[in-house]
């Protein structure tokens, strides 16, 4: 017969090479896999953030790239020049910066965001025209799908997905009920 | 589509039976035919309909992920009781690399016979299945209502294929 399984797990565990907001030996660690020019994910963008301020140092958040470059012109250029970001201690500066202005993400706008927080911009242009963060965001897209990742956003809480509604309170409570937990 | 059919109740073809063969549009003017497919996996993704209001939903993220499928020599096909015309326009907004065929006439008729036609929906379950290049169930999953189910179990199913031991 058909194998049901159980909830999908985190298949990579959160780690070095991840950008995360938040003390390591938080209770409740989040991972976001998410796209830069994904409507749902600009949408859930404040609403994590609302979260994180609830939950404060109780709180670890954790962004992966999972850009559907298909649907999303823009979405893998945007996910490098994060992590180009990224590269100079400024991930989530950058973050910041694509979800708010998601409606102008060409090259261009990536650079002109790289320059407006006080980046080597040049760099980040060389890394961006040499694809220097290409196989990272492919390493992330990978491990989501490993993970069972369905769609953008798709949530983990402490490595097992959140398959119920993400609005600011479904979610602030299944990250209170997983710190409880912990 | 002339084999007997396969009982309706008791679930999902299970794992170690013939796929029912089919054949159904893919376009207006083109079929596909299960049985032309052999000599290579073969996923088959049921799913409800056309237009989820969603993106990432589960057609557009498999799309993504074709090649991992293909490293692996698979074919996918999406199938669900929407019309051609309505898959056409589907796979042109999504920009699919697959085909969907269009279980359409008579409604449901090939996810009868794979068990997994949700009569009062008048929909086919979001159930996978993967076939082994000799036309074999060799995995299924039936997603809980409203949890598109990813790609993880379908990967997995083509990784014990490739292995001698999961041709046994």
């Amino acid at each position: 017969m058909s194998r049901q399984r159980d909830a999908a797990v985190l298949a990579l565990p959160v780690g070095e090479r991840d950008h995360a907001h938040g003390p390591a030996n938080a209770p409740v660690t989040l991972v976001e896999y998410g796209d830069f020019e994904c409507p749902h994910c600009r949408r859930a963008y404040p609403i994590v953030k609302e979260v994180q301020n609830r939950l404060g140092p109780r709180l670890r958040f954790v962004f992966r790239n999972f850009p559907l470059t298909e649907l999303h012109p823009h979405a893998q250029h945007a996910a490098e020049v994060a992590e180009a970001a990224g590269a100079q201690g400024r991930f989530w500066d950058m973050h910041d910066r694509l979800f708010e202005r998601q409606f102008a993400l060409a090259d261009d706008n990536l650079i002109e965001y790289a320059t407006d927080l006080g980046l080597d911009a040049a760099r980040v242009a060389r890394e961006l025209a040499t694809h220097t963060y290409k196989a990272k965001v492919r390493d992330d897209f990978m491990s989501g799908v490993r993970s069972g990742v369905n769609g953008t956003p798709t949530f983990f809480i402490n490595g097992e997905r959140h398959d119920q509604a993400w609005d600011v309170e479904p979610l602030a409570v299944a990250v209170e009920d997983a710190a409880r937990h912990s | 589509m002339t084999e007997a059919m396969t009982p309706v109740t008791g679930g999902p073809v299970a794992p170690g039976t013939r796929a029912p063969d089919f054949t159904m549009h893919s376009t207006p003017d083109q079929t596909v035919s299960l049985r032309d497919l052999r000599g290579r996996p073969v996923i088959l993704a049921f799913y409800p309909a056309d237009w989820s209001p969603v993106c990432g939903d589960q057609m557009a993220l498999y799309n993504e992920i074709l090649p991992e499928f293909q490293r692996f020599g698979a074919e996918l096909l999406g199938i669900s009781v929407d019309g051609v015309w309505c898959h056409l326009a589907f796979a042109q907004n999504r920009r699919l690399h697959f085909p969907l065929l269009a279980d359409f006439e008579p409604k449901g008729a090939v996810a009868r016979r794979y068990g997994v036609y949700r009569e009062g929906d008048g929909t086919s379950e979001r159930a996978l299945f993967v076939l082994d290049a000799d036309g074999i169930v060799r995995w299924s999953y039936v997603s809980p209502i409203g949890v598109n189910p990813g790609a993880d179990g379908i990967l997995r199913a083509l990784e014990a294929l490739a292995t001698p031991r999961g041709r046994g």
